[in-house]
């Protein structure tokens, strides 16, 4: 064996590592920052020092309200729920092979929010029990996407649109559940429903910790197994990895992040798509797009709802931010993959 | 047999008629409101003294506006799938709709067009225009406009159209009263004034659809063979596109986004009548009310005391059907 | 190196409730090249995808070493039994050493880290398949008759005893098919690697296989050296065709030459037996 063709397949790892660590190294710092960013200002200035001394936990004059009650709860649950965006939203585009594949788009975070929107208006449930209620619901309309779009194994563009089908009904059911709820104003709903952070509270923020840690930590687990089916599932059997269980396991936890963050903050439109998308064009075939793609889904959240609140002519929820940066992002990606001559 | 099957599409039409007798008197005499015949009648005849017959005088506008809407959404829907070839096309689902609803919220928003005469050529430009957009992005690439590529390109458009309404509107309260009425379309609020206003669109969209029906028979059959036939093809597809886009711009400026009754009512119809687009044509125009009818007869009585809006019913019924044909669509075709 | 056996016994298999492959037996001789043949929906791929655990047979075995395979743990059979499919996957903008190292998935459980010897048999796979020029480079990018040999390079990496391709060569130019039948059969002298493929081209079987199936029907019809299985009653058997077999001068395997309704003469070299029909000749054709 020639010694300069080991020492082409290591220069090329090397490389691949080093360009994998450069982006989750930069899009980590860009996640501190922004949540430092996003504690210290606002309508008003905090400096640095006195954001450390609150978040130690004294009591400092002006800044404890700001920042302990009103800017922490919200870059924290910022951060967890773009995480889990990211995480749920990169492991269905991988699992499926198609960046278009994306829950948000699919119709799951409809099922998720159309589950909560019925707990809470109808069941007059609250709190975790919403969540679970999600999950449960979330899971479901997943695995009838599937079931669906299963003809002969399932093509890519069938189950789209078939996920779009089932996005269509669900929000049907959506209007016909707030339409016997008039407590609830139209616009009020129509906040929620394009995914905002208004009005989060600290109790919000364990169950979705524990559902990213739970279902997180699974989907991290199987990154190595669930990148081979990139491959195709008939190369991904052959490499050794059982193809139907990594799917199952995946599906489930990918469902269960988003449904748990959907519940929390409604379906923040896109993020799950952005976050998956970018990243894979990020870090182009070195790896699993997992991390990044978390990381990602976070300074997303995080942005859009500085944005929202900030620094546009009127106050946005985040999910219209997301949603109003998504939508030219999905066209562009459409005609991106037509051109190319990849079949969807 | 030719006269079996005239004799059966009679029946049919037959059939669709008294249908839409039927809906047009259960729109006018149920809603939100249960009201006694006496006051219906009395209604009819003119009276709105009594609250319940002023209910009922409400209705008659909203009736006939639903009826016209409903033809001219399943016109267009014919009409499109007999152009594109697609059995998946509407206008829901090739972003049209959310088209024209885009363009007349900008309109409104960044331009502040208040008449509803600018509002309905805004909506039909903002259709045009995005059918275009659709169709070129859906044929880019390997093997043109196949049906699923078409109608991927064109849900894909309607969903990134949705969130853009929503940004453009939510911080609007001026406008944000009709805020729901741009995503999901409705015939509440319906006046004669409105219906005067966009008569005359429907009525021009109608006569060049009815026109194009022989041509729509030849594009059938493939654009080669088409013009082996004589058909100028491009010039055909030009004028049956328009007709379309008439009818759903001018729809989508009263009614909003309605979608699904040009998926449903052309399929439906094409197994009653058949494939000519002379039978088919008229057929789904007189289906399409009925169903329309029908939907927002539904939406109000599950709804009581609210009401539901149209759009929302037909996307309730309209969505499993379109499920049914993606999974009827071959794969290979891509 | 240990060399393994694979063996399908009374095998049954199918998609949903057709039954392709009928009570089918096949021994796969260790350390040779094995080619099957057979019409379209014979069951070749049908066969392959259930020797490579792909589809679960309805009845029958398929047994390595003599163990069924239905019962092993993924892992452990991808250690063993490599498989390049018929469309296999290039994630975009992937390069030829990052596929490559795919291969190596097998060896390496969920924490482990890639190790010198990884990266050894990625190398030796590229060596040997003449890739490592393009390491860098992205797959989709490269022609066809590359991107095939990148795909048995990553099969390659995976280091097995036996390898099973499904059609290798069906769309390439036939300078790429004969590049990669070249390569296979390095790979077969070099490492003694049991191949098992599904070739569509009967002759660039008969010439390449040490072994030959065979199959008609979802039934093997028959099998062994290519002189004893490519006969004219085969061809007609397997594919309804006429033919002539003579010996390929190139390989001194047999080839066989199809023999249709026009473009018939009545002079062939070779056996001089008389043809059964021509009909743009009745008569004597003139040379001219």
């Amino acid at each position: 064996m020639q010694a300069s063709s080991i020492d082409i397949v290591w220069n090329g790892r090397a490389s691949r590592m080093r360009r994998r660590r450069l982006v989750i190294g930069s899009l980590l710092t860009l996640v501190v920052l922004l949540f430092a960013l996003t504690l210290m200002l606002g309508q008003t200035f905090t400096p640095p020092g006195e954001v450390l001394r609150v978040l130690f936990g004294e009591e400092v004059q002006g800044a404890s309200f700001t920042v302990g009650q009103l800017r922490l709860p919200r870059a924290v649950l910022a951060v967890l729920t773009g995480l889990s965006f990211g995480l749920g939203g990169a492991a269905f585009q991988i699992m499926l092979r198609n960046p278009l594949a994306s829950p948000d788009i699919i119709g799951i975070n409809l099922g998720a929010s159309a589950a909560a929107v019925f707990a809470i208006v109808v069941l007059q449930m609250n709190g975790p029990a919403v969540s679970v209620f999600a999950v449960v619901a979330a899971l479901g309309v997943a695995m009838a996407i599937y079931g669906l779009s299963f003809r002969d194994g399932v093509a890519g563009t069938r189950l789209i649109l078939i996920g779009i089908g089932v996005a269509a009904m669900l929000e049907s059911f959506i209007a016909y559940t707030l339409s016997r709820a008039p407590a609830w104003s139209l616009q009020e709903a129509m906040r929620w429903l394009a995914g905002s952070l208004n009005g989060t509270q600290t109790s919000q923020t364990l169950p979705l910790l524990v559902a990213l840690f739970l279902f997180g930590g699974l989907l991290l687990s199987r990154a190595r197994d669930l990148d081979t089916l990139r491959l195709g599932d008939d190369t991904a059997a052959a490499l050794g990895t059982n193809v139907a269980a990594t799917r199952i396991i995946v599906m489930i936890a990918a469902v269960g992040v988003i449904a748990v963050a959907t519940a929390v903050a409604g379906p923040v439109s896109f993020v799950a798509f952005l976050a998956g998308s970018i990243a894979a064009r990020l870090v182009g075939g070195n790896g699993s797009i997992l991390l990044p793609a978390a990381l990602l889904g976070a300074v997303l959240v995080m942005l859009a709802d500085y944005a929202g609140q900030f620094l546009l002519p009127s106050r946005y929820p985040v999910g219209v931010v997301t949603g109003a940066l998504g939508a030219p992002y999905l066209i562009y990606l459409i005609i991106r993959v037509n051109r190319s001559g990849g079949s969807l | 047999m030719t006269t079996g099957a005239e004799g059966m599409r009679l029946l049919w039409l037959a059939t669709v008629i008294a249908g839409l007798t039927l809906l047009l008197g259960l729109s006018v005499a149920v809603g939100t409101r249960s009201v006694g015949w006496s006051d219906v009648v009395a209604a009819l005849g003119g009276a709105s003294g009594t609250i319940d017959q002023a209910a009922v005088t409400v209705r008659i506008p909203r009736t006939l506006l639903a009826g016209a809407a409903g033809a001219a959404l399943g016109l267009a829907g014919a009409i499109m799938q007999g152009v594109t070839r697609n059995p998946l096309a509407d206008p829901g689902i090739l972003g049209v709709n959310l088209g024209a609803s885009l363009a007349v919220v900008v309109g409104v928003a960044w331009f502040g067009i208040t008449s509803s005469q600018a509002f309905i050529w805004v909506a039909i430009l903002g259709a045009g225009v995005t059918a275009v957009f659709v169709y070129t992005i859906g044929s880019l690439g390997r093997g043109g406009a196949t049906p699923l590529k078409l109608a991927l390109a064109g849900v894909a458009t309607s969903i990134a159209f949705a969130s853009l309404v929503v940004a453009i509107i939510l911080p609007r309260a001026d406008i944000a009263g009709g805020i729901q009425s741009w995503r999901i379309g409705g015939v509440g609020g319906a006046t004669f004034g409105a219906i005067g206003e966009v008569t005359p669109f429907l009525v021009g969209g109608v006569l060049l659809a009815l026109l194009s029906a022989r041509r729509l028979n030849s594009l059938a059959l493939g654009d080669e063979i088409a013009t082996g036939l004589g058909e100028r093809v491009a010039l055909a597809r030009a004028t049956a596109a328009l007709s379309a886009i008439l009818l759903c711009g001018a729809t989508t400026a009263v009614c909003g986004p309605i979608g699904f009754v040009g998926l449903v009512v052309p399929h439906l119809c094409r197994l009653l009548v058949g494939v000519d687009h002379r039978w088919l044509l008229p057929f789904a125009a007189l289906a399409g009310a009925c169903l329309l009818l029908a939907a927002d007869v539904m939406g109000r009585i599950i709804a009581r005391p609210n009401e539901l809006e149209v759009g929302v019913v037909t996307a309730f019924i309209g969505a499993p059907f379109f499920i049914w044909i993606v999974r009827r669509q071959r794969v290979r075709e891509l | 190196m240990i060399t393994h056996t694979l063996a399908a016994k009374a095998l049954s298999a199918g998609y949903g409730d057709t039954v392709v492959l009928n009570g089918l037996d096949l021994d796969v001789p260790p350390g040779r090249i094995t080619a099957i043949v057979g019409a379209n929906a014979c069951g070749k791929s049908t066969l392959l995808r259930a020797m490579s655990r792909l589809l679960s047979p309805h009845n029958g075995q398929v047994l390595l070493d003599g163990k069924s395979i239905h019962h092993m743990p993924p892992r452990q059979l991808a250690k063993m039994l490599g498989l390049l499919p018929q469309s296999p996957i290039a994630p975009e903008g992937i390069t030829v050493a990052d596929l490559v190292g795919r291969g190596r998935h097998p060896h390496q459980g969920m924490f482990s880290r890639w190790s010198r010897g990884d990266d050894e048999a990625v190398a030796a796979a590229l060596e040997m398949t003449k890739t490592a020029g393009l390491a860098e480079r992205p797959v989709d990018e490269l022609s066809g008759g590359q991107r095939q040999r990148v795909w048995i390079a990553m099969a390659l990496a995976q280091r097995t005893d036996l390898l099973l391709l499904d059609e290798p060569t069906t769309f390439l130019d036939v300078s790429h098919q004969i590049e990669v039948l070249d390569l296979l059969t390095d790979l077969n002298h070099s490492r003694g690697t049991t191949i098992v493929m599904v070739l569509h081209d009967l002759n660039l079987a008969a010439r390449y296989a040490d072994h030959l199936v065979a199959m008609a029907r979802g039934r093997l019809h028959v099998s062994g050296p290519a002189e004893e299985v490519l006969t004219e009653e085969t061809v007609r058997h397997v594919f309804g065709l006429d033919s002539r077999i003579i010996s390929d001068p190139i390989s001194g395997r047999p080839i066989m030459l199809p023999i249709g309704r026009h473009r018939v003469t009545a002079e062939p070299t070779g056996t001089g037996a008389p043809l059964p029909y021509s009909s743009d000749n009745p008569q004597k054709e003139d040379h001219s």
